[in-house]
């Protein structure tokens, strides 16, 4: 019997599972998952938990359920991958050989590497909404909201799923104006970035919504503490920031148990080959989602694309025949701009968002970065989408995971030549 | 394409004063680049220097904060100490390096 194991069963854990397992005959290959949690979160709905919108039970859903017949669940933490022997142990001492070993370990927020962040304003005036209980907390924080001065802020990137902060200002904008707050409430944009986002097409357009939104930017901000004391984000470079509520992006750093098997970079991402998606210097290891150093965003988008091109070079590699199959850079990221209105980006390795219509050309209906009603209806169809069509490893009908360049307008210059490696 | 007359020599810059050919750098022209941006460069200034270029060879792209503490051991508050303000950014530009990228 031959071992295929994956390591984290989140969304591109899960998609891995539930793709190989239709592939590899039952009686030649076992394929086990490995995760410390018995849950699975619907990430993106933690964006709306704060304000809301969405109650626990829309986004939270036990991890088994999703994982298909013959496959086995590990629930267990693991203590390091020893690629020499091809093995992996686990925190109990139990060890669990491979063949093939796929990362789909992700990457999360760390609070801790911000001097001050988790000291006694830490989830009461100082909070975060990329786990369940931060948003759950955040929730509480918001529903006292008085006004006053609230600030939301990204500590460094990368980060998983990079525009989500921008959408976190966005409804926090409308929300407060629904509850008459508005007024009484200073909203301040923080980021260590030079603009409003990482591509600069992109930037313009989020920026001059921000400005009109008169939500306040500062940029180039790198955070060196939280005081508690004076309620403000320093900078090391002696800039104060002073906050009544602080809804922070902490770093985000890969697994732990990557740092300890020597296998990660100095933020315990797993050196990967872009479009083969193997681990670099290691035959059977694959990497996939935001545990892989590939340079696009860490996001739901990206591990489902990235799955289409992983089972077929896993299953070229189990033939012993080349990788052909080649990853793109592809995402695709819904932005909530509030007041039942959003945008939607569509990029790769080689072209960043621009405008355009999706995913026909002329037709769309999506539009590419241009605020739309029904961008923001797409936003709330993913859910459904999420649970019952994504998870299971299916296609979405007209979304290939190598991105169209039709229905793109694209300035002179923006596409860029297609990169080694 | 930009050119600008420094420390004796022509050298190709793009918009924001960064060398776009690496090759064209040299000590002379660091020096000039860092006194236009009021800086004397000491020993510890040049180990950052050495380090984001090496680095650079190895890699294609100029390193961010936590390689610089990590893998180059160089702590941020030093970093700013030496280059104030954006000490990656005029590291990069007086190393010849492109402006550092900040990703995806």
């Amino acid at each position: 019997m031959k071992e295929l194991l994956i390591l984290g069963a989140g969304t591109a854990g899960t998609i891995m599972a539930n793709k190989l397992r239709g592939c590899l005959p039952a009686a030649e290959w076992r394929i086990r998952v490995v995760d410390e949690a018995a849950d699975h979160f619907y990430q993106p709905g933690f964006l709306f938990l704060p304000f809301g919108l969405y109650t626990d039970r829309d986004v939270v859903r036990p991890r088994s359920r999703f994982l298909p017949r013959g496959v086995e669940f590990v629930q267990a933490a693991v203590d390091r991958i020893e690629p020499d022997r091809r093995r992996v142990r686990l925190a109990d001492g139990l060890e669990l050989p491979y063949d093939v070993l796929l990362i789909a370990t992700g990457t999360r927020p760390v609070p801790g590497q911000v001097e001050g962040m988790t000291n006694g304003d830490w989830r009461r005036r100082v909070h975060e909404f990329y786990t369940f209980e931060g948003a759950r907390a955040l929730q509480a924080s918001l529903r006292d909201w008085r006004g006053g001065r609230l600030v939301v802020h990204v500590s460094e990137m990368p980060i998983k799923c990079p525009v989500a902060p921008l959408e976190f200002a966005f409804l926090a904008d409308w929300w407060l104006t629904t509850q008459g707050l508005r007024d009484k409430t200073e909203l301040v944009y923080v980021t260590p970035l030079s603009g409003a986002f990482t591509k600069p097409i992109a930037s313009q357009v989020l920026s001059g919504l921000l400005d009109r939104k008169r939500i306040r930017v500062v940029t180039d901000f790198a955070v060196a503490r939280v005081d508690n004391e004076r309620h403000a984000l320093v900078s090391w470079d002696e800039r104060d920031v002073p906050y009544d509520l602080l809804v922070t992006v902490p770093p985000n750093l890969g697994a732990d148990m990557i740092e300890r098997s020597g296998l990660g970079d100095e933020m315990n991402y797993v050196p990967t080959e872009r479009h083969t998606l193997r681990a670099r210097g290691h035959e059977n290891i694959f990497v996939i989602g935001d545990a892989a150093d590939v340079p696009t965003s860490k996001a739901g988008s990206v591990a489902h694309f990235e799955a289409e091109v992983l089972t077929e070079n896993v299953l070229a590699h189990i033939c012993g025949e080349p990788l052909s199959e080649r990853f793109d850079g592809h995402a695709n990221c819904f932005i909530e701009s509030g007041f039942g209105k959003g945008f939607l980006l569509d990029f790769n390795y080689q072209l960043e968002p621009v405008p355009g219509r999706f995913p026909f050309p002329r037709l769309g209906p999506l539009a590419l970065l241009g605020e739309s009603r029904l961008n923001h209806w797409g936003k709330l169809a993913f859910k459904w989408i999420y649970w019952h069509v994504l998870l299971r490893g299916w296609p979405i009908p007209f979304v290939d995971h190598r991105m169209s360049l039709a229905g793109k307008q694209i300035p002179a210059g923006a596409l860029k030549a297609e990169m080694a490696g | 394409m930009a050119q600008k007359n420094i420390a004796g020599h022509t050298v190709d810059v793009d918009a924001e004063g960064y060398l776009t050919r690496p090759e064209q750098w040299n000590r002379a022209i660091a020096e000039a680049l860092a006194q236009e941006l009021n800086l004397q460069l000491t020993d510890a200034h040049w180990k950052v220097i050495e380090f984001l270029q090496s680095d650079y060879r190895e890699r294609g792209t100029v390193p961010g904060m936590r390689r610089l503490n990590k893998v180059g051991g160089f702590a941020t508050k030093d970093l700013y100490a030496l280059f104030p303000d954006g000490p990656i950014k005029k590291a990069a530009l007086i190393a010849g390096l492109p402006k550092p990228a900040s990703c995806v």
